[in-house]
């Protein structure tokens, strides 16, 4: 057995791990907030690398101006998004929001690809040194910044909803929209807020990966894999979104090893999540960390 | 959704009340349109022909699909990996030197086991939950079929038998035209029959309140599962029709894409509605039609030249199909079938519409 190998894949399953944690937890805000699931969570990604890459490419801005941008937009964006499609199907039952936001996700995904083609794109170098060593292991010097994005989005959404007035207005939103609008909350400017917040944290994953891997179309999928890893923690609670995307991330590069080694079936990286995914909903539907919903007839 | 049937309209007794058609005329004109279409290859050209074929297995596998989302209530992200199932299952069947007539029923019996055994979550889970289930189930199939070789025949694909009845064989489009056409009707009269019967009944009270439902004596789990059943045994059906038409199956098809389509279809058409499946299908299968005849139009012109309309025609129609899921949510949230309706009853009542 290779341990350094092992060990290279756990921790860059923890890399990879932590930024799942950070698109889920903006998905689980969502939901939380609106009670909107999030198809288009992946596209969220895909159209802020995208416009990202524009700003640095077509317009020359430096790195940071373009982010600004970038994330300015995306509140925009956000919020849009929230107003004219989601604000309508309020009451609407599940079905009809979930295909909602399917369409979204179909219909961004394709815009995309007309407007910057279907090849994956290089972001301009940002950083001076390629690699660096930490604990005996190369490691890349974006794979430390984007560990540290990740933490730094975390601690933010940690103050967000502890002190900030906004957050507590969001959380009690999340626990009771009758009782929250009878204190005050405005909840059409909550449900706002969240997706906007939501597309903005998005977008910083969805840069992030960007730079590393370049921007494609296989940027959505993170969207997709956001599922395995909220409903491992438990899809109305942010703790269990960040660590099922820990857990995700460090699951497919161990099946990944598991299979390379003795299987030797391929594709265990992108399919390992979802058998984990199905066996969770069988024993435990509600995660970790979610809320059991108790009914009796 | 109200209750469309006009004042003065009624019914006296539970039969007259669970008849297939609701008048005589009604009935009527259902054959009648069936006649018309038999004659459907005596006017048009092959091209249209496949189209006709193609709404025929969607509007099937959409029927299935509307049992399981318009009836039961119960959401399904991954019909289209049953559809592919099907497909491979009855191009398997072949192999095994099955007559293709026999293959499409037993491909539909296969799909529906496997889809009682990708069903049974379903007895426990509900709404978005099932709704990601299923999503799994979707990727787990699709890469099912890629690595089982004995199966699907790997990325390469399988090759498959033409429909053969009676020693004719009916492969070019003007007679296979009349298989999609046969099965269509066996379906669509079945499911039509399906929602009369006690079963049917019960799926529609474990959508509209699963607790009086079970309260009722409904089983929920059995009722839930079931209805997975019936609709991968759809699937099943209009996916091996797709494999004999095509005489080739291949699993980049079967992707998520297309599962996709087939929940704007019956979103389009009217969920929880029997005929709504088969507009649903219909319009789902012109859109890029219209798309592509949208763009020829404009063809070497100033708008087609910036913003390279020809080249990106399947992006086009993707979005097309993202717009189309969209603006029917937001603006005709029942569908199709319900517009009809209401179009109908506008001419019935005019000029006192109330």
């Amino acid at each position: 057995m290779d341990t350094t190998l092992l060990f290279q894949l756990v921790l860059n399953g923890l890399i990879v791990g932590a930024l799942y944690g950070v698109v889920a937890m903006s998905f689980v805000l969502i939901y939380k907030a609106s009670q909107v699931v999030n198809f288009a969570q992946g596209e969220f990604l895909l159209v802020g690398a995208w416009v990202c890459w524009w700003m640095l490419t077509t317009w020359q801005l430096p790195f940071w101006a373009g982010f600004l941008v970038t994330l300015a937009f995306m509140t925009l964006f956000g919020i849009l998004l929230q107003i004219i499609v989601l604000r309508p199907l309020i009451g609407e039952p599940v079905i009809s929001v979930i295909m909602a936001t399917v369409g979204l996700s179909i219909f961004f995904q394709a815009l995309m690809k007309w407007m910057f083609g279907v090849f994956a794109q290089p972001f301009p170098p940002i950083f001076t040194s390629e690699r660096m060593r930490v604990m005996g292991l190369e490691v890349q010097t974006v794979y430390i910044a984007s560990l540290g994005v990740s933490a730094l989005i975390m601690l933010g959404f940690w103050w967000f909803f502890t002190y900030s007035k906004h957050g507590l207005a969001m959380r009690a939103t999340a626990f009771d929209q009758q009782v929250a609008q009878s204190l005050g909350v405005s909840v059409p400017k909550v449900f706002a807020m969240s997706w906007a917040i939501s597309a903005v944290v998005s977008t910083v994953a969805g840069v992030v990966v960007g730079v590393v891997n370049g921007v494609s179309s296989a940027l959505s999928f993170y969207g997709i894999k956001v599922f395995p890893a909220v409903i491992l923690g438990g899809l109305d609670s942010i703790v269990g979104a960040v660590l099922g995307g820990l857990i995700v991330g460090v699951l497919e590069n161990l099946a990944q090893y598991v299979d390379a080694q003795w299987l030797n079936w391929g594709n265990m990286y992108q399919i390992a999540p979802f058998y984990a995914l199905i066996l969770i909903l069988l024993i435990k539907p509600y995660g970790l960390f979610g809320t059991r919903n108790i009914e009796r007839v | 959704m109200t209750s469309m049937t006009p004042a003065g309209d009624f019914r006296s007794s539970y039969r007259a009340d669970t008849t297939i058609f609701p008048t005589r005329s009604s009935m009527m004109a259902t054959i009648a349109g069936v006649a018309l279409l038999c004659a459907a290859p005596l006017v048009f050209g092959r091209y249209e022909l496949g189209l006709l074929i193609t709404i025929g297995f969607s509007a099937i596998a959409a029927l299935g699909l509307n049992i399981l989302v318009g009836f039961t209530g119960q959401i399904s992200i991954g019909h289209a990996a049953f559809f592919g199932f099907g497909a491979f299952a009855s191009a398997l069947l072949v192999e095994y030197h099955v007559p293709v007539p026999l293959a499409i029923w037993g491909a539909g019996l296969m799909t529906a086991v496997v889809g009682l055994v990708f069903g049974a979550p379903a007895a426990r889970l509900k709404g978005l939950y099932l709704a990601i289930a299923t999503l799994a189930a979707q990727f787990i199939l699709e890469d099912f079929f890629a690595r089982a070789r004995w199966f699907s025949g790997g990325v390469a694909g399988r090759v498959t038998e033409p429909y053969e009845l009676f020693g004719l064989r009916l492969d070019r489009e003007e007679t296979y035209f009349y298989v999609v056409l046969a099965h269509v009707v066996v379906m669509f009269l079945a499911a039509g029959n399906l929602m009369r019967t006690r079963d049917g009944r019960a799926l529609i009270a474990v959508r509209d309140h699963y607790l009086s439902a079970e309260m009722m004596g409904v089983n929920l789990a059995y009722y839930r599962t079931l209805s997975f059943g019936i609709a991968s045994f759809f699937a099943g059906v209009a996916g091996a029709l797709y494999a004999h038409y095509l005489l080739f199956v291949s699993v980049e098809a079967f992707n998520i894409l297309y599962s996709i389509q087939f929940l704007a279809m019956i979103i389009i058409g009217g969920l929880g509605s029997v005929m709504g499946s088969m507009m649903g299908a219909a319009f789902m299968v012109l859109l890029p039609e219209v798309v592509q005849a949208g763009a020829d139009l404009l063809a070497g012109s100033a708008i087609d030249r910036t913003l390279r309309l020809g080249a990106s025609i399947s992006f086009l129609r993707e979005m097309a199909i993202g717009a189309a899921i969209i603006l029917f949510l937001i603006f005709e949230p029942d569908g199709l079938a319900h517009r009809w309706k209401m179009i109908k009853a506008y001419w019935k009542l005019y000029p006192f519409s109330h």
